[in-house]
């Protein structure tokens, strides 16, 4: 150590030191109480009463010198001990309080995003009318496809309630059904084109309003004190319906297998799933191997010089960027300098690799250092030359801590947001992504767009995109502990 | 053939080269009396003549691909007709984007416009040319490699060596990209950080106090002529970082105090993790918190106490950023007050003080620079965080100290320059560039000095 960072202590513990002299010389009544007693501990004897008071009371000669100022240790340590309590209590306090907002967090989260997991099914009894429909049997699957299934589903919805005539009537009763119910048989019906001209009983997806009051538990009977936006005469034919037992609730398949859609009912994280895996897939091809190759040559190989010093200062800072200036850096290099398609996972997952590397870097010189310097000194012996004791003996026993910095580092890329608004991955995905180019969208920006979004049901769904995102936080970094857990060494 | 199959072939051509030039090694060397003749491993010579068949050939297919682009471009320039050439660079690029487009399927045939066509059909030639040229010229050179390499083996011969100069460089290139992504940081945002400044002075920006990025698209629009006074987007941001410093200072100083001073091993081992948990939360999550529980219960709470508070408050985004920074002050402060060497505690409780006094009087004052380093990181945290204030501040550029009304903030109008389809180069998406400049100094700057500070403490007690 060199004397210049030793001054700073020094002179630290000598203005203590001062402060303490200077206390003790305008202080006579504290320091002899700290005497007698045999304790000294500052602060509370701070007290300008104390100075002035103690010759008036000698001058008057109640009780003994030692008797008063053991009563006054006695009564400063009363405080002080409380002062003492207090303290520990602030501490409490705090990570109470801490620990309350993180279950605030997770409570209201998970509160809001359970109904989300079940959905409201309504059955349909349609008739597959040839006619209606302007499609049949030997048509294509293109035709197929074109089929007017609107107008079945809505005659079906007829059928049910015949008492609907007016137009606005009919209207209220198309609002009943969601459009997913087109698409459940438009699927049916292409799957098996025989279908068509006969009678189907069939579960379909309930509108969203519908949907959230039936998982309410509400009771349709009882129309007054429901607060929803659909009308009487709609809350009626619903408790028709559940009456008759038309309307079940079910586990919601559809979150799980469909992309985003405008429509809550119908709209699912399964794109947002694909993209994240596609930007992860990227992220840890590219930073892994990076960042391991970086960490071993400064660990390892690196001279002590200018350029490794830069090399190092840079890490470090980079490390306390931005994310949204990763963003920047993607946009303005990789799309418009590069031209790299805009929105793909292939660009995302290069600047969150830039983004990670710093951590993964700096954990995995720390999983290198740990390994002792006997093992590296043995291998030598033997002859093995400089990477053949790294690759060979020192790197495989860091994996382990190599590997657990890599995947909080992944959890940190998966968990990420603003860099990836910056080059676009803010599409509407409809679609499943097929490659690393093609236009998507991540589990967080998807959480961002619904969160977004005016219709009630979206939160529920929003929170529920945000426990299966945590749910993934999770298991990677129960997956790094248990590494930890598992393959770390003593040596 | 295209780049893809081409590097293909060639990482295939490696991989059988390897094996070639090992069988070679042990020919060689059970011609000379066995494999304790050679210097190095038959792998290693492998290795080797791998790396001579690829590394050329993979060189010469990069070095084209930077080189393709502006020979195309030079093409262009040159043979465009003379009408499109005097509109100037945009006409130039427009008229080639066309040409693109029509030739994407391979073929120039379709155009209409014989110029267009003329060129069309140039460009696909070169293109053509420029690949097959590539491919023949990378197969040569890893052919070439190869053969040169598989020559060079013998018993003396140092492999090893020689494949570990190529691994070292490998090793040291791959550090050095760190300083390859800050010069990329740098360079990027100061280029368009520059251009905006060319469109708007800086000292408007820096000392202006309006900010509406719309500008007229239209030079005949009007009432949107964009004004790009940054003022009230940084006092939008202290204000919030502020906030959020005051709700994550105390709570993690003295969460860590406990942790680290009052706990027993039992209850750190527990509520570290937890700690943690708080830290491993995406941003978002806390956005969509503030934006839907936080800031409707404020909202909520102040109307029943006759305030009037927005509901995209400064003092919800604030709060639950605070909430987020919690974990990162208490686990820097956590380290530095562990650091502190007991001798100094046992020293203080020999004079009769406290545990809180000693905590106070000796802990606190000699960790203070390690803690003052955390809270700078933490700063510098509170200004770049994203999320939470795109998705609970507001977009309102307002100049106020008031913690209840909407203000913006730095991260949230680059954010809202940049979202959604626009032109590149007009002010309003420059505008983002440069505030992204401004928040990539100021928060290199509080990262610096920070990690200084911290350095320099630990030094103090090693």
């Amino acid at each position: 150590m060199s004397d210049e960072n030793n001054k700073p202590g020094t002179t630290d513990l000598g203005k203590r030191e001062r402060a303490g002299r200077e206390r003790g010389a305008g202080d006579p009544g504290g320091a002899m109480a700290a005497a007698v007693s045999g304790t000294l501990t500052g602060g509370e004897h701070r007290g300008g009463s104390a100075g002035p008071d103690l010759p008036n009371h000698t001058g008057t000669g109640q009780g003994t010198a030692g008797d008063r100022v053991g009563a006054r240790v006695q009564s400063g340590l009363k405080r002080r001990y409380a002062a003492e309590r207090r303290f520990r209590m602030y501490g409490l306090f705090a990570i109470a309080a801490t620990l309350s907002f993180l279950a605030l967090l997770l409570i209201s989260i998970v509160s809001k995003g359970l109904p989300a997991f079940s959905q409201t099914y309504m059955q349909l009894d349609v008739m597959l009318d040839a006619d209606t429909l302007g499609v049949d049997a030997s048509d294509s699957a293109g035709q197929l496809r074109g089929g007017n299934y609107g107008g079945v589903t809505k005659a079906a919805m007829r059928e049910r309630f015949p008492e609907a005539e007016s137009r606005s009537d009919k209207k209220a009763l198309y609002g009943l059904l969601s459009t997913g119910a087109e698409y459940e048989l438009a699927r049916r019906v292409i799957a098996d084109p025989e279908l068509i001209g006969q009678r189907l009983q069939l579960w379909v997806p309930a509108d969203d309003e519908l949907g959230a009051l039936i998982k309410s538990g509400a009771n349709l009977a009882d129309p007054d004190g429901i607060v929803t936006r659909m009308s009487d005469r709609q809350i009626g034919w619903a408790a028709d319906m559940q009456a008759t037992g038309e309307l079940d609730v079910r586990f919601n398949r559809t979150f799980f297998i469909n992309g985003d859609s405008r429509e809550p009912e119908l709209a699912g994280i399964r794109a947002a799933l694909i993209g994240s895996g596609y930007t992860l897939l990227i992220t840890f091809l590219l930073s892994f191997p990076i960042a391991v190759s970086a960490a071993i040559y400064l660990e390892e190989f690196a001279p002590q010089n200018k350029w490794t010093d830069l090399v190092e200062v840079n890490i470090n800072n980079l490390a306390a960027v931005p994310s949204i200036v990763f963003g920047l850096l993607g946009l303005a290099v990789f799309i418009n300098f590069f031209h790299l398609p805009r929105s793909a996972p292939l660009v995302g997952g290069i600047v969150l690799s830039l983004m990670t590397l710093p951590t993964i870097i700096i954990s995995s010189r720390v999983a290198l250092k740990s390994v002792p310097p006997s093992i590296r000194e043995a291998a030598r012996g033997l002859g093995a030359s400089d990477l053949q004791v790294v690759f060979h003996h020192v790197l495989p026993l860091a994996m382990p801590g190599i590997l657990t910095g890599t995947i909080i580092g992944l959890a940190q890329a998966l968990g990420e947001t603003a860099p990836l608004l910056m080059i676009g991955m803010v599409a509407f995905i409809v679609d499943i992504p097929q490659s690393i180019t093609d236009a998507s969208t991540v589990l967080p920006v998807q959480v961002y767009l619904w969160a977004d979004s005016p219709e009630r049901a979206f939160m529920e769904k929003t929170s529920a995109a945000i426990m299966v995102l945590l749910a993934f936080l999770i298991c990677m970094n129960a997956l790094a502990v248990m590494l930890r857990k598992r393959f770390e060494r003593r040596w | 053939m295209s780049t893809a199959v081409l590097i293909m072939v060639t990482l295939a051509l490696a991989a059988c080269a390897f094996v070639y030039g090992r069988q070679r090694a042990w020919r060689v060397a059970g011609d000379a009396g066995g494999i304790r003749a050679l210097h190095s491993l038959p792998s290693h010579h492998g290795t080797m003549v791998a790396m001579w068949c690829a590394l050329p050939a993979l060189a010469i297919v990069i070095g084209w691909k930077i080189a393709e682009p502006g020979i195309i471009s030079s093409i262009v320039h040159a043979e465009v007709p003379a009408s499109i050439a005097q509109n100037g660079e945009r006409a130039i690029s427009l008229y080639r984007n066309q040409i693109e487009n029509q030739i994407a399927g391979g073929s120039a045939a379709g155009i209409q416009d014989p110029d267009m066509q003329r060129l069309g059909e140039r460009l696909l030639s070169v293109r053509q040319t420029g690949a097959t040229a590539l491919s023949a010229l990378a197969l040569i050179a890893a052919g070439l490699g190869a053969a040169l390499a598989v020559r060079r083996i013998s018993t003396t011969f140092r492999a090893r060596a020689s494949v570990e100069r190529v691994v070292h460089f490998f090793l040291l290139s791959c550090a050095s990209i760190a300083i390859l992504t800050t010069l990329g940081i740098v360079l990027s945002v100061l280029f368009e950080a520059l251009r905006f400044f060319q469109q708007v002075g800086f000292l408007e920006f820096v000392t202006g106090t309006r900010w509406s990025p719309q500008t007229a698209i239209r030079a005949d629009q009007i009432g949107s002529s964009g004004s790009f006074g940054a003022v009230p987007l940084f006092v939008g941001t202290l204000l919030i970082s502020f906030i959020a410093m005051l709700v994550a200072v105390p709570f993690g100083l003295f969460s860590a105090i406990y942790l680290a001073e009052y706990a027993t091993p039992r209850v750190r081992n527990v509520v570290k993790p937890l700690l943690e948990i708080l830290a491993g939360i995406p941003t978002v999550v806390y956005g969509f918190f503030a934006a839907l529980t936080v800031a409707p219960a404020l909202r909520d709470f102040g109307q029943s106490i006759g305030l009037s508070v927005s509901s995209e408050s400064a003092l919800a985004a604030g709060a639950v950023m605070g909430i987020m920074i919690i974990p990162f002050v208490s686990s820097l402060s956590d380290d530095v007050i562990t650091a502190v060497p007991q001798s100094m505690r046992d020293g203080s409780y020999a004079l009769g003080s406290t545990q809180s006094e000693t905590i106070v009087k000796v802990v606190i004052p000699a960790a203070l620079p390690g803690i003052v380093g955390g809270i700078l990181l933490a700063v510098s945290r509170a200004i770049g965080e994203t999320m939470i204030v795109v998705m609970a501040a507001g977009l309102a550029a307002r100049m106020t100290a008031n913690p209840l009304e909407a203000v913006t903030t730095v991260t949230v109008q680059i954010v809202t320059l940049l979202t959604g389809d626009q032109e590149f180069d007009s002010a309003k998406t420059l505008a983002a560039f440069a505030l992204g400049l401004m928040l990539f100094v100021v928060t290199l700057v509080l990262n610096v000095i920070a990690l200084q500070v911290v350095r320099r403490y630990r030094e103090q007690y090693e």
